[in-house]
């Protein structure tokens, strides 16, 4: 009872939020906490439930926020096929490295998607027909819905957008949590666990971490999909590394392997800096990361969520 | 045909630094099972130690590189004293993720030190290249493969020719065991991973005058480091320095030959076609280092 009443409070708040929420500045904050809370849920799909580290995730939304960007922009088809082909794209590169990788898994695939992301963000500059290099693709046209026999509804405003992030982080959440609870999520939290005894009751350890692989891919892409959708402007810097450490520590910070923890540590993690930006400049702030990370793992190894949950038993945590 | 073996001998030289910043890691993991994404930023270190020693210090140019890698070799050590041996009995992936804390606080540690305004190292060598036949080299590349040589050639000595690389393989061989015949266990890790970083450092102090030095410089190092010791097989220490010059060769043959926009991008393919042909390096039969 008392995790339904806390997540209904935690709903209508969040859902109430552009209502008290009056600056733009910090709405624009909260949509992007939404946005890194879909990555996040995704990067956690992997590092938390199955283990393996992917760093190449910003490879993975800047394709993205490319495809739907450079499909809408180019070919002019309906931004709604560009966010689908945000999320087909991405699946298929998550599952080609998935496949080549996840056989034999722990560094060889932290190895892969890092170098795989310096590659991708290569093409992105140096392709200049097709993405117009470092000037990256402006313009890109903002989300709509038109229904038969009502006003259109554009997600071009901030407060309207605003909802359609939140929608996307509960999808997120709800896909993950029905995943995590069915046969694919046991199967991966056996393998992450033992692998061998999983693998000796008929579990194909590689199968799954693929499927997890293509799986968080495809969310990690939505994620970009939506964000060029919303700046309305593409540019190599989603490539950028700084995304997928800042994923890594909102799911380390938050607590890996739980549903909460890296939406939390999204939250965290985007409004701390902006509240701190006034404190300290950007390198101050990304020297801070590295030291919070470090920190993290020393002294709350599994994170927030997990310390939290331990102190008080009967806190809305799913682990 | 002349352009040829100009780009086999630039990839060569090239290469045999990407011998040395793979060794080094290669043996963090091989030896330690540690994989050390903070490597890239022991050769950043190595790089800037020598610009400090060389122009704040104003040492000689000879004397500055040893500096250097002494510096970066002592940094390795104080990190694997306060990171690494509290956590001794953590698993591989949490190390790895501490290891990826430590790179990006030095990363933005250097860049708050030095400004993110690329610097160059004075050297005292004249610009203008030798020419042998058809091709021509510069001097301090040559200076820079004969360094690294006899770096390479000195890490191998000491891991199979002396009481303390005995003592390394030994324990990471067997603890215990190793513990018992009166090895200082945690003497070894440290020593491990202060050569590893040393490694790292030179490889920056060496290449740090032949490019530019700017903070993030040891993020395509790492890069090519790791593809180094996929290449090689992890852990393998001759596939480490047959696979930098692989690697050199093969970056100088694509940038001159298909694009150089994606020089860099040589490594992804590499590491690629290992993964599909033969994952666990070119030299999988020689499994152990040393």
């Amino acid at each position: 009872m008392r995790a339904r009443a806390a997540t209904a409070v935690l709903l209508v708040v969040a859902a109430s939020a552009p209502l008290w929420v009056w600056n733009p500045y910090h709405l624009h904050t909260l949509i992007m906490a939404g946005i890194f809370a879909v990555l996040a849920l995704s990067l956690n799909l992997l590092l938390g439930y199955t283990g393996q580290l992917s760093l190449g995730h910003a490879a993975f939304f800047g394709i993205g926020a490319y495809a739907s960007a450079l499909l809408s922009v180019k070919l002019e088809w309906s931004p709604w096929l560009g966010m689908l082909a945000a999320v087909v794209l991405p699946g298929l590169a998550g599952w080609g490295i998935g496949r080549l990788a996840l056989k034999l898994r722990g560094a060889y695939f932290v190895l892969l998607t890092i170098s795989f992301a310096g590659v991708v963000s290569l093409v992105s500059v140096n392709w200049m027909d097709l993405t117009n290099g470092p000037l990256g693709i402006p313009g890109v046209p903002a989300l709509a819905v038109a229904l038969p026999g009502l006003p259109e509804l554009s997600f071009r405003g901030k407060g309207a957008f605003y909802y359609l992030v939140l929608a996307a982080v509960i999808a997120a959440y709800v896909l993950c949590r029905r995943l995590v609870a069915s046969r694919v999520g046991r199967a991966l939290v056996a393998l992450r666990e033992n692998e061998a005894l999983a693998e000796s009751v008929g579990i194909d350890g590689t199968h799954y971490l693929v499927l997890a692989a293509m799986l968080s891919a495809m969310m990690a892409g939505a994620a970009g999909g939506l964000y060029a959708h919303y700046t309305r402007f593409v540019s190599p810097e989603v490539f950028l590394f700084t995304y997928t450490v800042t994923m890594v520590i909102m799911v380390v910070a938050g607590g890996k392997g739980t549903l909460a923890g890296p939406v939390l540590g999204a939250v965290l993690f985007t409004v701390l800096p902006e509240a701190l930006r006034a404190l300290a400049s950007w390198q101050w702030q990304m020297l801070l990361y590295g030291v919070l990370l470090i920190a993290a793992l020393f002294f709350m190894p599994r994170g927030i969520v997990p310390a939290l949950a331990a102190r008080f038993p009967r806190a809305p945590v799913s682990s | 045909m002349d352009q040829l073996l100009q780009h086999l001998l630039n990839g060569l030289l090239l290469g045999s630094t990407y011998s040395l910043l793979g060794i080094g890691l290669t043996l963090v993991f091989g030896l330690m099972n540690v994989v050390n994404f903070a490597h890239g930023e022991f050769y950043t270190l190595g790089a800037y130690g020598a610009f400090a020693a060389l122009v704040a210090a104003s040492l000689n140019f000879f004397l500055a590189i040893p500096v250097a890698i002494l510096a970066g070799a002592l940094i390795g050590a104080a990190c694997e004293r306060l990171l690494l041996r509290p956590l001794r009995a953590a698993s591989i992936d949490t190390t790895m993720l501490v290891m990826i804390g430590l790179w990006i606080t030095l990363q933005n540690a250097e860049l708050l030190a030095w400004g993110g305004v690329a610097k160059s190292v004075p050297t005292p060598f004249p610009t203008e290249p030798v020419a042998w036949g058809p091709v021509s080299v510069s001097r301090l590349r040559i200076f820079v493969f004969v360094m690294s040589a006899l770096l390479i050639l000195g890490a191998h000595l000491v891991l199979t020719r002396t009481r303390l690389g005995r003592a390394m393989r030994a324990t990471f061989q067997d603890r215990e065991t190793a513990a018992l015949m009166g090895v200082s266990i945690e003497r070894i890790h440290t020593v491990t991973f202060a050569l590893g970083a040393g490694l790292a450092a030179a490889a920056g102090a060496l290449l740090g005058p032949v490019f530019l030095l700017y903070p993030s410089m040891g993020d395509l190092a790492a890069q090519k480091a790791f593809c180094v010791v996929i290449l090689g097989g992890l852990g393998n220490f001759v596939g480490a320095a047959v696979g930098g010059l692989l690697l050199g060769i093969a970056e100088e043959l694509g940038a001159g030959y298909v694009s150089s926009g994606y020089r860099d991008a040589v490594g992804f393919v590499i590491i690629v076609l290992m993964l599909l042909v033969r994952p666990s390096g070119l030299f999988a039969r020689a499994e152990r280092v040393g």
